[in-house]
């Protein structure tokens, strides 16, 4: 029951605020909507809380109810480890996504909140589901909301660069779609856990073609080199609030993806391919790094580094060892609430100075020693400094591509000092220095913003202090996915 | 079998009412007649049986059918308010004929005699010349109806010569019995005609379909026809084919499957391709959506190709989930081009759309529900259609064919965006479009029927 209220109460916010825009309320007040939103992604955030603290690996909270009798498909959703850490993240980061618009005012605000809990919804679906189909429902159903936000709020281009996002990524699952149904033919369920054993009796070619599905599905999402060519335009050209659920949660159902579904259901094409796999995501990290170097835009330097910490992210996965799991399951959750506050910053900076070229900034720190104290907080996460949030995750992946292949551990090492150059750039040339004619007059955060970044910011700290708390709750669901790879 | 009878005898009595001055009575009347049939309908629900000398068949499946036939046609019927009001107009005929066609229609759903398949056919089809060409001062509108009656009746003229060959070949017109003779083993190399009879047969009634290659008439019919008669066209008509076309196979040829299949996938395969790639360069939302309903008779040929028992569930499914997106969608257009008006036409060009989401975030809704049900996205009936027939030709081992559809669907996506894209992401231009609360409920059914779908697709799975 615990787990149906997870995806409930932001359904049933969304459901009303979707009412009342359709209905055209008088009295629905852009603040009501606000409030509307803030409290149902609140109490999401409770739910996830109590689960969190009751949960024990021992017994999994979940429902099984049947969708489709005569095939066999049920509603199965369950909690355990890995989901009930991006469960967590999903109800952390949303009501930070909905608090940071609270200084602007959307037209349609209704729909736009409405949208964003739609997107909670859907995201909560990906993470707890069990049953392939219902995997693959959540999976595309996240993306329509977002798609919408992106392309209606967005900037002046954001329609033909969000149609590129939404026709790329839905190419991709398709792919998904096929693997899935012929797994399904193969293994006449779509249990999850029941397929990983059919999976195993399938021939190494299947298994070989099997991979490659799944991979370039989840690849376009996260996205992973060479499937990243929607991922700057749309991130830089969608409103700050669709980037943040599109670098902080809707990239982390890739990785998921690739966890959950592809390792247990495709165990020997990982085998086969997952070096290659591997190859091209650190070709990635390292490709978006040093473009990261290159970029003057501050929204696309923060994109380029999101894209080189996913490429990190996917070769730990592909490593196939517990340790870049574990590395990629911390990551996941430290690049989310990191990406979204950076993202969160650049639209502070981007709205008091009316630009974002590095270029053009600096000396903010002496208007807004409270800012720059957040700034350094998430920036350090971001670069994976001991004692952030970054450090452990990051550590643990390097370990399991090292592992695995000593020659890429070492490329992947690269992105320490990379990370380093391209976000102490950031930090230096925007925030330090002189202060110019456009940076002068810059307000110090206040109020909402305060209220988005504190939390990030103690995140960042907590979890790098405490790592072991998130890495127990994963462990045993780790092992049992390795344990089902075998 | 009961809808045949109310139909026949209201069809008679909408002509009469004809006869009174006030014109007002012949929706109401037309609407509570086919809710009648629509009722009728489910008295043999669970008591399957052979009628009048064994020419029909009543069985749950042609039932449904035969619902989701009346239930498109109680749609399209609500939605003509306001469309047969002008004073050329001849509303009593037209409901009339409306009425008339669809007792063709059911006789397809449930004909146990290649006679009855023939009748059903032709009354199904001279209704809809008729209907194409009523706007008679439209030049496309006459020039379709031409079009449409020539080829059809050129595929009715083959398909009644591929009924005679299987005469010749089976001695029967019954299919269960073609079906047990077929069942027979071998001793000799079975005639020639009878391979030519089912290619023949099969070929005539993919035409009513508008399966590719038989699909040229499609477009420029469907544009010319005034569009309340085209959104009966593309539901009714191929509701009721594909009712025939999957119990032909199924009750009488499946043991010639290896035969047709070729034939079919070759068609399913050709009809996606041809009418995919074709759409993406349409400007009219009319001739888009004529395209679109090509591909859709392609992937309902999938499940035709994956022949299993339960692929007369995800016809049924499909045709459900294609009907209900496909009146909305027309809906929407007719609303919106009614007073927007080019030569003295209505503008059917998708820019039409242009800002909707301004002018009546209501009907912009609808569109966007309509279109992504018909590129399958999931939340949306359109979905488990597509998922369901993929399966269906999956079972059958044709992965390939599965990889195939995929890609087109991935091709429709494309084009069924370019409305949501006009209506949200362009500018307004006019006026903001008042609706009546009648359209609103119209459409506020077929939308809410594609999510609550989407959502519960076992309300209709679990029906067979």
């Amino acid at each position: 029951m615990l787990a149906l209220t997870l995806i409930l109460i932001p359904l049933i916010g969304s459901l009303v605020l979707l009412l009342q825009s359709v209905a055209r309320l008088k009295d629905s007040s852009i603040s009501s909507s606000k409030n509307t939103a803030l409290i149902a992604s609140l109490a999401t955030f409770a739910v996830a809380i109590y689960a969190f603290t009751t949960f024990s690996p021992q017994s999994t909270i979940g429902v099984k109810y049947s969708w489709m009798k005569d095939l066999n498909i049920n509603f199965h959703i369950s909690i355990d480890g890995i989901s009930l850490l991006l469960v967590l993240l999903t109800a952390f980061l949303v009501p930070l996504i909905i608090t940071s618009t609270f200084k602007y005012s959307y037209k349609n605000h209704a729909s736009f909140y409405a949208l964003i809990l739609l997107a909670e919804t859907a995201l909560m679906g990906v993470f707890m589901a069990r049953d392939i189909f219902l995997f693959y429902f959540f999976y595309e159903a996240a993306l329509i909301p977002v798609y919408f936000i992106a392309a209606i709020w967005g900037g002046k281009n954001a329609p033909s660069i969000t149609f590129k996002m939404f026709v790329y990524t839905i190419f991709g699952s398709l792919f998904m779609l096929v693997a899935l149904v012929y797994l399904y033919m193969k293994g006449a369920s779509a249990d999850i856990d029941q397929l990983a054993t059919t999976a195993k009796l399938l021939s190494p070619n299947a298994q070989n073609l099997l991979f490659w599905a799944f991979f370039i599905a989840f690849a376009i999402k996260m996205p992973v080199l060479p499937f990243h060519t929607w991922q700057p335009d749309a991130y830089t050209e969608s409103p700050t609030p669709a980037t943040m659920l599109l670098s902080g949660l809707l990239s982390k159902m890739g990785v998921y993806g690739l966890i959950r579904i592809m390792l247990p259901l495709a165990p020997v094409g990982v085998v086969n391919w997952g070096q290659f796999g591997m190859v091209l995501s650190v070709i990635g990290l390292i490709y978006g790094s040093v473009i990261a170097i290159q970029q003057n835009n501050i929204k696309r330097l923060i994109t380029y580094s999101s894209f080189a910490h996913m490429g990190l992210m996917a070769a730990g996965v592909l490593s196939g060892n517990i340790n870049g799991i574990q590395g990629a399951l911390l990551q996941m959750v430290a690049h989310g609430v990191n990406a979204v506050g950076l993202f969160f910053i650049v639209k502070i900076i981007y709205d008091r100075t009316g630009t974002r070229d590095l270029t053009a900034l600096g000396g903010i720190t002496q208007k807004t020693p409270t800012l720059s104290i957040f700034f350094m907080i998430i920036m350090l996460g971001s670069v994976a400094l001991p004692l952030t949030n970054g450090f452990v995750g990051e550590f643990l992946l390097l370990k399991g591509v090292y592992d695995k292949n000593a020659w890429l551990g070492g490329f992947a090492g690269l992105t320490i000092i990379l990370g380093a150059v391209y976000m102490l750039r950031l930090m230096q040339r925007s925030m330090f220095g002189e202060s110019n004619d456009i940076t002068a007059k810059f307000k110090d955060v206040s109020g909402s913003e305060v209220a988005v970044l504190l939390p990030i910011a103690a995140v960042v700290l907590i979890m790098g202090l405490f790592p072991n708390a998130f890495l127990k709750i994963t462990e045993p669901a780790v092992n049992s996915i390795l344990e089902m790879m075998k | 079998m009961y809808p045949i009878l109310v139909l026949s005898v209201t069809g008679l009595v909408t002509l009469f009412l004809g006869f009174l001055k006030s014109k007002k009575i012949l929706l109401p009347a037309s609407l509570l007649f086919v809710a009648i049939a629509f009722l009728s309908n489910f008295i043999d629900w669970n008591v399957p049986g052979l009628y009048f000398y064994d020419m029909l068949e009543a069985s749950n499946l042609s039932i449904l059918f035969g619902s989701i036939i009346l239930l498109s046609a109680f749609l399209v019927m609500a939605l003509s308010k306001g469309f047969l009001d002008d004073e050329h107009a001849h509303p009593a005929e037209y409901f009339a004929i409306l009425q008339f066609s669809l007792v063709g229609a059911i006789m397809m759903t449930n004909f146990q005699n290649l006679i009855m398949l023939f009748v059903g056919v032709e009354i199904l089809s001279v209704s809809m010349y008729i209907l194409t060409g009523s706007d008679k001062r439209n030049i496309r509108g006459n020039e379709a109806a031409l079009k449409y009656f020539l080829m059809g009746s050129f595929a009715t003229g083959i398909m009644l010569f591929g009924m005679a060959m299987l005469y010749g070949a089976n001695y029967t017109f019954n299919i269960s019995d073609a079906r047990i003779l077929l069942l027979q083993p071998v001793t000799d190399v079975r005639p020639v005609f009878l391979y030519v009879g089912v290619t023949f047969l099969l070929i005539g009634l993919l035409f009513k379909v508008s399966a590719a290659p038989f699909h040229f008439w499609t477009p420029d019919v469907y544009e010319g026809a005034p569009t309340i008669f085209t959104t009966f066209m593309s539901t009714v008509v191929k509701t009721a084919g594909f009712a025939a076309i999957y119990r032909i196979l199924e009750v009488s040829f499946s043991p010639l499957y290896n035969f047709w299949w070729v034939m079919i996938v070759t068609m399913a395969i050709l009809s996606l391709f041809i009418s995919n790639i074709t759409a993406v360069s349409q400007n009219s939302f009319k001739r888009m959506l004529a395209f679109s309903s090509i591909s859709h008779a392609g992937y309902m040929l999938l499940a035709v190709v994956g022949l299993n028992n339960k692929s007369g569930n995800s016809i049924v499914f499909y045709s459900l989930a294609y009907v209900l997106a496909t009146i909305s969608a027309f809906g929407v257009l007719m609303i919106v081009s009614k007073d927007r008006l080019i030569d003295g036409r209505p503008n059917e060009n998708i820019a039409v759309l242009n800002g909707l989401s301004k002018k009546s975030p209501f009907l912009a809704a609808v569109l966007v529900i309509s279109m992504l049900s018909l590129a399958g996205i999931p939340l949306t009936a359109g979905f488990w259609g597509k998922f369901y027939v993929f399966t269906d030709a999956a079972s059958r081992g044709q992965i390939w064919v599965l990889v195939l559809a995929i890609m087109m669907s991935a091709v429709g996506i494309y084009y069924y965006f370019k409305p949501i894209i006009a209506a949200y992401m362009k500018e307004a231009e006019g006026e903001n479009i008042r609706l009546s609360a009648f359209y609103k409920i119209i459409l506020g059914l077929t939308t809410a029927g594609s999510i609550l779908l989407g959502l519960f697709p076992d309300l209709i799975r679990e029906l067979l």
